[in-house]
Parts: C-alpha cells; structure tokens; sequence
C-alpha cells in the first residue's frame, strides 16, 4: 500500500460530491458520466448542449489542475492499444446496457439508496477485480 | 444559459476532484483493482468523500418539488435489480479493469493532453453506438 492517498482521495471525492450536489439542485439532473457522454451526442438536439459543456469543463477541470500542479498526475504512456480499444468498447456497452458507471451508480445511485446502484457497484468492482487479476497476474499483459 | 453555466462549473469541479484524488490517473485505479497485488485503497476514500456529501445533499435536494433553475427533477426511476443491470454491470468492469479507465476519468484525461485518452473516449463512444444501435434507445 506504499501509493495509498487518503487525504487526496477523499478531498478530491468532496468535490465530486460537490459537483452532483450543484447539478442536481440547480439543473435537476443526475451527474452520471456515461449518460452525459452519450447523451452528448445521440439525445436529441436541444438536450445536447448541456452535455457538452458539462464535459468540456471536465476537460477545462483537469487541464487547470494539470497546468497549477504539473507533474501530479502525469499522462501514462505505452499501454496495450489492444486493451484501451477493446476495453473502451466494453465500458461504452456496458454503461448503457447497464444504466450507469462509477458516477451514475456508485455515487449518485447510492447516495439516493438506490439498491440497483449498490448490486451494480458490486458487481462491476467485482468483474474489475477479476479482470485485473487475469491481466496482471496471469497474463502478466500490463505491469 | 444559466442551467449551461452551472453544466460549466460542475464540469470544471468534477474535473478537479478527479485529479486531485488521482483517479484521472488509470495505474491507480488499477491499482485499487488489484487486490491481490500492491493494492491501494484510494479510490474507497474517493467514493466515500463523495458520498459524505451526495448523501446528506440529496436528501435535502429531493424533499422541494423543482430544482432552482429548471421545472424537474431528471432523476432515475427506482425499477429493480434485473438481468441488463447485472450483465452491463459486468461488462463495464471487465472493460474498467482492461483499461483502468471509467468514463469521468477518460473524458478528463482529455485535459492532460493523454493519448490513449482520444482512443479510449474514442472506443467508448462506439459501445454506446453499437448498443443504442442493438436496443434502440436514446
């Protein structure tokens, strides 16, 4: 556990509480990653710009912080290409065949005691963790 | 144009938290993932940051009738535990542990000018074509 931030992890979870707390007192919506994604691009017209501001901020967040705090979190480099286009692939489907990721489900779902949103969070912890297993130990795909 | 600023702030807010937790870097979230490894915690702290707030706000939130700037709320019906939930659940996991990405940290990752971030938001976006192509959904 040498890499464990507690401190970081949890101020930084504040803020994302934080962030879904303003998007659903103000605007009324839930701050569910995947559905803002897809949204973004295939709900109809006028429900798209919100979406897209949303996530261009997302991108103007981590870009700030990168520029105040280079070096935090550097970019990683040389992953299997194989792994990020057949993994992205499974978090898209997956996300909409199952309504929700870590944002949707395991914060706002389960802030709302939404017990669809605790057995999803099991579970993709759980197909997560068997993944890793699989490629980092005996595979030994990635490092 | 209000609701849109607000979309900007909460956006700019995420994108911050989740580089201040260090989930925008996927290693960690691997990581976390990695039980049987070094295994690191972290990302318990973050969701449980998150929930110490979403928890009591929500709460609050849902008793009024309207949110402050528009005429609903767009919250999730509460339809139970079935088969979809379970297997698209699964699936992202799988795809969550190939990649040490989920979707917040993907998009974000956009920011530090990360290459396999285009790729990653890239393949994403063509699950979701393929599955609202399969069941038709919007």
């Amino acid at each position: 556990m040498e890499n464990f931030t507690p401190l970081s992890a949890t101020a930084g979870g504040a803020l994302i509480g934080i962030s879904v707390t303003l998007l659903l007192l103000f605007n009324g919506r839930i701050g569910g990653i995947s559905g803002i994604m897809n949204g973004a691009l295939f709900a109809p017209n006028n429900e798209r710009s919100w979406r897209l501001i949303f996530l261009a901020g997302l991108i103007l967040g981590a870009f700030i912080f990168h520029r105040l705090a280079p070096g935090f979190n550097s970019p990683r480099q040389n992953y299997p290409l194989l792994l990020l286009a057949l993994g992205g692939f499974l978090i898209g489907f997956g996300t909409r065949v199952g309504g929700g990721c870590t944002s949707g489900h395991s914060i706002c779902g389960i802030a709302n005691l939404s017990i669809r949103s605790i057995i999803a969070t099991l579970t993709f912890m759980a197909s997560g963790m068997i993944t890793v297993y699989i490629i980092r130990h005996s595979l030994e795909l990635a490092a | 144009m209000k609701q849109n600023l607000i979309a900007l702030l909460c956006g700019v807010i995420f994108g911050i938290g989740l580089s201040l937790s260090h989930m925008i870097n996927p290693n960690k979230v691997l990581n976390f993932l990695d039980i049987s490894g070094n295994w690191d915690p972290s990302l318990i702290f973050v969701m449980a940051g998150a929930l110490a707030v979403a928890f009591v706000s929500f709460k609050l939130i849902l008793k009024h009738s309207a949110p402050v700037l528009a005429d609903s709320f767009h919250v999730f019906g509460k339809s139970s535990v079935n088969k979809p939930l379970i297997i698209g659940a699964a699936t992202f996991g799988i795809g969550w542990g190939m990649t040490g990405y989920c979707p917040g940290p993907a998009v974000s990752s956009l920011g530090l000018f990360s290459v396999e971030s285009v790729f990653i938001v890239v393949a994403i976006y063509l699950g979701f074509f393929v599955c609202n192509r399969m069941f038709e959904q919007k």
